[in-house]
């Protein structure tokens, strides 16, 4: 067996082993985060949500999917044809490429690189071009529109995210995401992080184009942003995007600030379950609190959108991160590399 | 000084933020007021006006007189009558259409009748596969009448004291 794990097919047939171990889970996650948002939506709202298909309305997301499947691709007159199919495709690559790097337990990541966090925030960073050339290539002003919006405002909360990461750093001294999360062995980083953990829950509402900065898609104004053009499966990438994405951002905030696969408290009853779970129960506990935000909160104007990002939340995480480095060095607190 | 230092521990703590989500974590906790519609109803009124009929009187004897006030009041023209003297001499309809892709359930018809003949009913579930099951003769309106009226009387004899 090691043998063959060492000739280069072997090595291959490994990681297309791990990679589907990964996602497939994570489209099945993906599949009921919609089917989440869905109830818990409807139960802020007083309703019970999708409750027909199957017992709790829980084949609801296949239904939806094989929907999604027989509908007609439809592409404009006015579209460019490559881009306007590339885009989806991109947006869903890079959705599920961010995944290599994320440790779900110690040691169990696709590539354990020493830049792990540069790599994840490359990948996010990404993502905007999937959204721009959607709104290019549709030729449509409400998906161009759409599409500007949502670039801008990526790039805006990037900054903050940037600035809220490199505090994160100065407390472990390393880019390995495993790093980050053996850091918070003995108190997760959102205890001395507080703000922090806040600006970057934020930064990832916008940075997912969810509500209250869903903007991008803003359907009193815009129909359905950067994506009106499209239906059937190249509608469903954008879709699974979106929502993968969300998960990432979710995972990222737990690796960064909820002590990753770490149990709140290492005793008893807490340390008897696995990493892994404590992991996925992380996520979805920041995933409620993401559509719990959308149930609440009505959307941000768009100059108020771009005043909290440039003037409140990069001076904020500016001072921050002088005050954590201060802080860090004053106390000799500071990790060794 | 005070007032704005609370103004600004307010804002930088997110106070209204949270408060906002308090009041939506509340509501998730809440009983739902779905009704689980072809399973449960709520309940109707005895004015809500349904699917038409057109009763009898206990001996069997239907009520129409044929006076064709409600196809003069139906602001939809929706009625179609047409009636001639019966073999015992007594004036019935030979005809009573209703177009019920014309009619807008305003109840004037109701309200025109003087024999409490034509009446709305309760029932508001009769969709049809054709247009065609939609234009009502007077069997159909008749045979409504036999079907529901337990309740047509019942609603009748609620709403008589408002009359």
């Amino acid at each position: 067996m090691d043998a063959f794990l060492a000739t280069p097919v072997g090595h291959l047939a490994l990681t297309v082993a791990q990679a589907m171990a990964l996602l497939v889970p994570l489209l099945i996650g993906v599949a009921y985060l919609t089917w989440a948002e869905r109830k818990v939506l409807a139960a802020m709202q007083m309703r019970k949500g999708p409750n027909v298909v199957g017992p709790f309305g829980l084949l609801q997301p296949f239904a939806d999917a094989l929907k999604m499947l027989m509908k007609e691709t439809i592409i404009p007159a006015g579209a460019s044809r490559v881009l306007f199919i590339l885009a989806p495709m991109i947006t869903f690559m890079l959705a599920m490429l961010a995944w290599a790097v994320i440790p779900v337990n110690d040691g169990w990541a696709i590539a354990d690189i020493n830049v792990g966090i540069l790599y994840l925030f490359a990948i996010s960073s990404l993502g905007v071009y999937g959204v721009i050339i959607a709104g290019w290539a549709s030729n449509s002003k409400y998906a161009f529109l759409g599409a500007l919006r949502s670039a801008a405002q990526m790039v805006s909360y990037e900054v903050s995210m940037g600035f809220v990461i490199v505090t994160v750093l100065l407390c472990v001294g390393s880019l390995n995401l495993t790093e980050i999360v053996r850091a918070q062995a003995d108190m997760w980083f959102i205890i001395p992080l507080f703000p922090m953990f806040v600006i970057m829950f934020i930064s990832a509402l916008a940075e997912t184009n969810r509500a209250p900065f869903d903007l991008p898609e803003g359907e009193s104004e815009l129909v359905a942003g950067f994506f009106v053009e499209y239906s059937s499966m190249s509608f469903a990438l954008f879709f699974l995007g979106e929502y993968a994405n969300m998960i990432l951002m979710s995972a990222l905030i737990t690796i960064l600030f909820l002590g990753g696969w770490y149990a709140p408290f290492d005793i008893a009853p807490f340390n008897w379950i696995p990493g892994p779970m404590w992991f996925v129960f992380k996520i979805c506990a920041c995933l409620f609190v993401f559509i719990w935000v959308r149930a609440t909160f009505p959307r941000y104007r768009y100059d108020q959108l771009m005043r909290l990002g440039w003037k409140v939340f990069l001076p904020f995480s500016l001072v921050w991160l002088v005050l954590t480095a201060a802080a860090l060095k004053l106390f000799g607190w500071l990790p060794v590399a | 000084m005070a007032i704005t230092l609370d103004r600004v521990a307010r804002s930088f703590l997110l106070a209204e933020l949270v408060s906002g989500m308090a009041l939506t974590l509340r509501q998730f906790f809440r009983p739902k007021v779905t009704i689980n519609y072809p399973y449960e109803k709520s309940p109707l009124s005895p004015r809500f006006k349904g699917e038409h009929a057109l009763r009898r009187y206990p001996n069997g004897e239907e009520r129409c007189i044929a006076c064709k006030l409600c196809e003069a009041i139906c602001p939809a023209q929706a009625i179609t009558i047409e009636a001639e003297p019966r073999d015992d001499g007594s004036r019935r309809t030979t005809r009573y259409d209703i177009d019920m892709t014309k009619c807008i359930y305003c109840g004037m018809c109701e309200e025109a009748c003087p024999v409490d003949a034509i009446v709305e009913g309760p029932n508001m579930e009769f969709a049809t596969e054709t247009r065609e099951e939609l234009l009502f003769n007077k069997e159909r309106l008749l045979d409504n009448g036999d079907r529901w009226e337990a309740a047509l009387a019942k609603r009748l004899e609620l709403d008589a004291p408002y009359r």
